[in-house]
């Protein structure tokens, strides 16, 4: 494998992590992905997960993500994140607090567009919380 | 004769309004440099997206039936404007240009008999266009990003704008804000949000524009979800740069300030001295003729 992928993980507030490496596993909404160098040119939305980057055979980083946008090119992968936090900066108890404080927002919320918005944040949280007890996650 | 007492007073009046006016330029320096960077760390996600957007509009853009927000309502009879003005006085005519530039653009909407509604972030814009255009306010924001700007402030804002838009409540949405070019001069911008327009990509096309992507979901698909995170980013460069355009007005105008209350100083420092003098010689001048007169 010499050939590596320039792989960008961009929040709106910084550039993150702008690094050469082996692949990348991106959790896109239609299915995970992997990029290879040579990957053909893609452009695709990401749902809430973890990317996986890959050193050789070893997973080397796990980044969570709130939703976004990948934009893959023959030699780079981008993705624009709304939300990022390295797997292991996690605390699993803050995030079960907030499902808690979010299921009891839900019930309360009155209109629809209110239920929608924290119906989404819930998502997120659970996809978190399910994104920790993936095996491996606490490498 | 003016008082000698006077005069001191108000020489150290003018001392402690000097303290604090040179105070206020060094805080507004740190916030600056602060701005600057956050606005610079915000470019290459922008960047990054206007180049998606420009390659899945170009493949939609033949379609015909894109998105409302790209397209817009098909009527342009109802304007909203956002305008970006500071929480705080105190800077220059940081405000005061927002503020005319709306005016303007107000005026010359309604003679073209659209319909207005404004959109204020920031106390200042708020208080300064109620009197005259009160009735056409929508909303008002306050305080957003005071501690530190983040991207859910702007979130925040764009989130009301969509779903005004997607209530059919406007057509067209301007945002007006300062655009920083340097610590002493701003740029009042005028730009366009919705409908959105796509940016002009450089002349040549390099080979990365052109190249052929595969979409997944489709392209109608993703680009409904990127224009309206295109808008929040929009919206978050715009409070950025109105940021750092209000610290280095601020600065500016606070080290004028400073120099001014420097002068009044000086000037005030020889008239007491004067007036002392003069004092010292009218008594000399009083015990003279009194002895004279013995």
């Amino acid at each position: 494998m010499a050939d590596k992928v320039e792989f960008e993980l961009v929040s709106p507030e910084k550039l993150l992590k702008s690094l050469p490496v082996d692949m990348v596993v991106v959790p896109g909404t239609e299915g995970d992905f992997g990029v290879l160098a040579g990957h053909a040119p893609m452009i695709a939305t990401v749902r809430p997960g973890v990317i996986e980057v890959y050193e050789g055979d070893r997973v080397v980083d796990r980044v969570f993500v709130a939703g976004g946008f990948a934009e893959v090119t023959e030699t780079r992968c981008t993705v624009l994140a709304e939300e990022a936090q390295a797997l292991s900066a996690i605390d699993r108890a803050a995030v079960e607090k907030a499902i808690k404080d979010l299921s009891e927002d839900l019930s309360d919320a009155a209109s629809d567009a209110d239920k929608a918005a924290v119906e989404a944040k819930l998502a997120v949280a659970q996809a978190k919380l399910d994104a920790l007890a993936t095996p491996g996650a606490a490498h | 004769m003016p008082n000698l007492k006077d005069l001191k007073n108000r020489i150290s009046s003018v001392q402690s309004t000097r303290k604090i006016t040179s105070a206020m330029k060094m805080v507004a320096a740190s916030k600056l440099r602060r701005a600057q960077e956050q606005a610079q760390a915000s470019g290459p996600y922008a960047e990054r997206m206007g180049r998606m957007l420009a390659s899945l509009a170009a493949n939609v853009q033949g379609s015909g039936n894109g998105p409302k927000l790209m397209t817009g309502t098909g009527s342009d009879s109802v304007h909203l404007l956002v305008i970006v003005s500071s929480d705080r006085g105190l800077c220059g005519a940081f405000n005061g240009s927002i503020v005319r530039e709306a005016k303007r653009q107000i005026t010359r909407l309604q003679g073209e008999g659209k319909t207005v509604k404004l959109l204020t972030v920031g106390r200042k814009a708020r208080d300064q266009l109620r009197r005259e255009f009160g009735a056409l306010m929508v909303h008002g924001y306050e305080d957003v990003g005071r501690r530190r700007l983040s991207f859910a402030d702007a979130d925040m804002v764009s989130q009301k704008v969509l779903s005004m838009f997607d209530a059919g409540e406007f057509d067209v949405c301007t945002i007006i804000f300062n655009k920083f070019k340097s610590a002493i001069s701003q740029i009042v911008t005028v730009q366009q949000l919705i409908p959105f327009a796509v940016p002009e990509t450089d002349a040549a096309p390099t080979d990365e524009v052109k190249a052929v992507y595969e979409f997944e979901p489709d392209e109608e698909q993703i680009l409904a979800e990127l224009l309206p995170r295109n808008l929040s980013i929009q919206v978050y460069r715009a409070l950025l740069e109105s940021a750092a355009s209000e610290q280095g007005a601020r600065m500016t105008a606070m080290d004028n300030a400073t120099r001014n209350a420097g002068d009044m100083i000086n000037k005030l420092t020889i008239t007491y001295n004067r007036t002392r003098q003069a004092y010292i010689t009218k008594e000399l001048i009083e015990i003279i003729s009194g002895a004279e007169a013995l």
